[in-house]
């Protein structure tokens, strides 16, 4: 199979995942008792014509899937003329409904914090990412060691911590050093330029902190094993041979050929990542899609929930079908499994 | 038995092991170990309420004045439950699906393969944050979403075994005299997974008690049942300000013991179980710890 159709089969199942996504959000929201938009149209805080447009635009006079009389009628497409139907027509124009706490469009909501999670992770993973791989190289490379065993140890410590409970502690010790809590100090604005930027830099600390030291021992495992596999190959031997300094091929063989599994798990990791980053936000205060997710758990704000969870799961397919398309770049062997 | 003598080889494992023996009894005894019964009222002065340690009260009181050890003992029922529950049912979810598409492959196999793809890819957090709170908290309802969410490294281990096992040759005889499929998988596959599936097995419970202490702490844990994640939550809520390190700190560490202890027994296990299991692409980001093995090839410096 050549590339083209190896991305193709990738883009397909992303798009099927996608799909499954966007039914499974639809259907946990209605059929489970608490149903949020009949939540919305019976809230006394509604005026009429409100909760009017929201019956039309979530079309609830219509059955929830499948019209089965408009299709016995011989109206195969009006049969599927319902509030599924109408629900991914909101979708697709990027109506995610209004929050009931605060009367916000939830797409406007997610869209002004959507950005700080990503501030969060991305700093967050690439400090992972590179020290974890630098750690699991040296690990592998000095394998048996007391250093090795330390490292592996301290992965095992990590697996076992939860994510929020690790940011509490950080922040017990940080206790006066650093902000704990929040994404910029009260009464700075981004009008004040440069100050404001570094006062949010020093909020950021902790929060990427907590995730890279977590994260960090993930990759640190991966790489290792990666490490390991790659230096019993017979180039490692024909390197060394060479008369190439141990240090040049670490960098320049084990490395290059250990990293290209960290893509596809970087990728798969992100799911995860995500995860940490509710936990992380909600420790710390950190204004992003993470907290605003813990705070709709706690109001009850489905809308939010709902669009929150989508967005999550949105980013995290996109993610991964990059990673697909970025390791049959890098690995010019990949053609199918 | 000479698994056992392994076993008892591997320190870290009989650590593990001891600690997980620990976790085990106090759970068991929690009634007779336990200062106060953490359901009954109390009179609460306004002192109590946040009182640090003393001798009475060796982990101080919460914020409803209640004594913190007798909580977190009791707490270790919960978090036992939903670890051995959660993932028992996962191992048994993720060995089916396993043995389904890897002994019949074929379309039915790739379906459900592409399915476990497809649970991978979800972010599992969020997605269990998004289950529970539509339907409702309960410590049955959180054991059955961590369950029934946590079962696809399994799967992917299961298939791979047996995508092998069934070209051996004891196989190909049990169908030459004539066995069925099922008893096929029934008597000659499924024993050559079961220590693989037990390892794995141990390493989820771990994985589902910080999933529900995670999902406690996000405030969706079961409101008639303590369990660590939800003291963590009414600490880190109500007691943080006032720095009760007493009330945060010992759920949090409890946490960590009883995970740390399964970790290490199943890490120790794997090794036992599975010499030569590498990598490749069975990983789960949520139990890469399958991945710590030794892999024999000597290193690098020796070689040469």
């Amino acid at each position: 199979m050549q590339r083209g159709d190896y991305l193709v089969r990738k883009m397909g199942f992303a798009l099927a995942t996608l799909i499954v996504v966007i039914v499974f959000n639809f259907f946990l929201f209605r059929i489970l008792p608490g149903d949020p938009v009949k939540l919305i149209i019976h809230s006394p805080r509604m005026t009429r014509e409100a909760q009017e447009r929201i019956r039309t635009q979530f079309g609830l006079d219509k059955p929830v899937w499948f019209d089965e009389e408009r299709f016995q009628d011989g109206d195969i497409i009006g049969a599927f003329d319902t509030q599924f139907t109408a629900y991914v027509r909101q979708l697709l124009r990027g109506n995610l409904g209004v929050s009931f706490s605060s009367r916000l469009d939830v797409g406007q909501l997610l869209a002004q914090r959507v950005w700080r999670t990503v501030v969060l992770l991305t700093v967050g993973q690439l400090l992972a990412i590179v020290l974890g791989m630098a750690l699991g190289l040296i690990a592998a490379w000095r394998r048996g060691s007391r250093l090795d065993a330390a490292l592996l140890f301290w992965g095992l410590f990590t697996w076992s911590l939860p994510t929020f409970f690790f940011g509490i502690i950080l922040i017990i010790l940080a206790r006066g050093r650093l902000p704990v809590g929040g994404m910029v100090t009260p009464g700075l604005r981004p009008a004040d330029g440069l100050t404001y930027w570094l006062d949010v830099g020093r909020h950021l600390i902790l929060p990427t902190l907590t995730l890279a030291i977590l994260y960090i021992s993930e990759y640190m495992l991966i790489m290792r094993s990666s490490v390991v596999e790659v230096l019993s190959e017979d180039y490692i031997l024909t390197a060394k041979a060479k008369g190439l300094k141990t240090l040049q091929v670490l960098r320049d063989h084990a490395l290059k050929n250990a990293m290209l599994p960290m893509v596809t798990i970087i990728a798969l990791t992100l799911g995860y990542t995500v995860g940490g980053a509710i936990q992380v936000e909600t420790v710390f205060s950190w204004p992003g899609v993470g907290r605003l997710m813990y705070e709709a758990v706690q109001k009850r704000d489905y809308p939010v929930l709902q669009g929150a969870f989508l967005l999550l799961a949105i980013s995290v397919i996109l993610a991964n079908l990059l990673a697909d398309m970025l390791y049959s770049v890098l690995d010019p062997r990949v053609k199918a499994e | 038995m000479k698994a056992l003598k392994q076993f008892l080889r591997k320190p870290m494992g009989v650590v593990g092991a001891a600690m997980l023996l620990c976790v085990v009894l106090v759970a068991v005894f929690a009634p007779w170990l336990a200062p106060y019964d953490p359901k009954q009222r109390v009179d609460v002065k306004p002192e109590d309420i946040l009182a640090p340690p003393d001798a009475q009260h060796l982990l101080g009181r919460d914020d409803a004045g209640k004594d913190v050890l007798s909580q977190l003992i009791y707490g270790t029922r919960i978090s036992l439950t939903v670890g051995f529950v959660a993932s028992f049912m996962s191992m048994f979810i993720g060995t089916t699906v396993g043995l389904v598409a890897g002994y019949y492959g074929g379309r039915v196999g790739n379906l459900l393969m592409r399915f476990v793809d497809f649970l991978m890819v979800i972010p599992d957090l969020p997605l269990m944050l998004v289950i529970i709170s539509v339907w409702g908290r309960g410590l049955w309802k959180i054991i059955l979403v961590i369950g029934v969410l946590y079962w696809t490294y399994t799967a992917r281990l299961v298939r791979s075994q047996v995508l092998s096992i069934k070209e051996r040759q004891f196989v190909t005889r049990a169908r030459a005299i004539g066995a069925s499929n099922l008893r096929i998988i029934v008597r000659h596959i499924l024993p050559q997974v079961v220590p693989l599936i037990l390892v794995q097995a141990v390493l989820d419970i771990s994985a589902s008690i910080i999933a529900e202490s995670s999902l406690a702490f996000l405030g969706l844990g079961d409101p008639t049942l303590v369990s660590w994640g939800m003291m963590l939550n009414f600490a880190f809520e109500r007691a943080f300000s006032r720095q009760a390190w007493w009330f945060l700190l010992p759920p949090g560490f409890a946490i960590v013991f009883v995970s740390l202890g399964l970790i290490m027994a199943g890490n120790a296990l794997e090794e036992i179980v599975n010499p030569r299991l590498k990598s490749h692409h069975l990983f789960d980001p949520r139990r890469m710890v399958s991945l710590i093995l030794p892999m024999p090839p000597e290193p690098l410096e020796e070689r040469v």
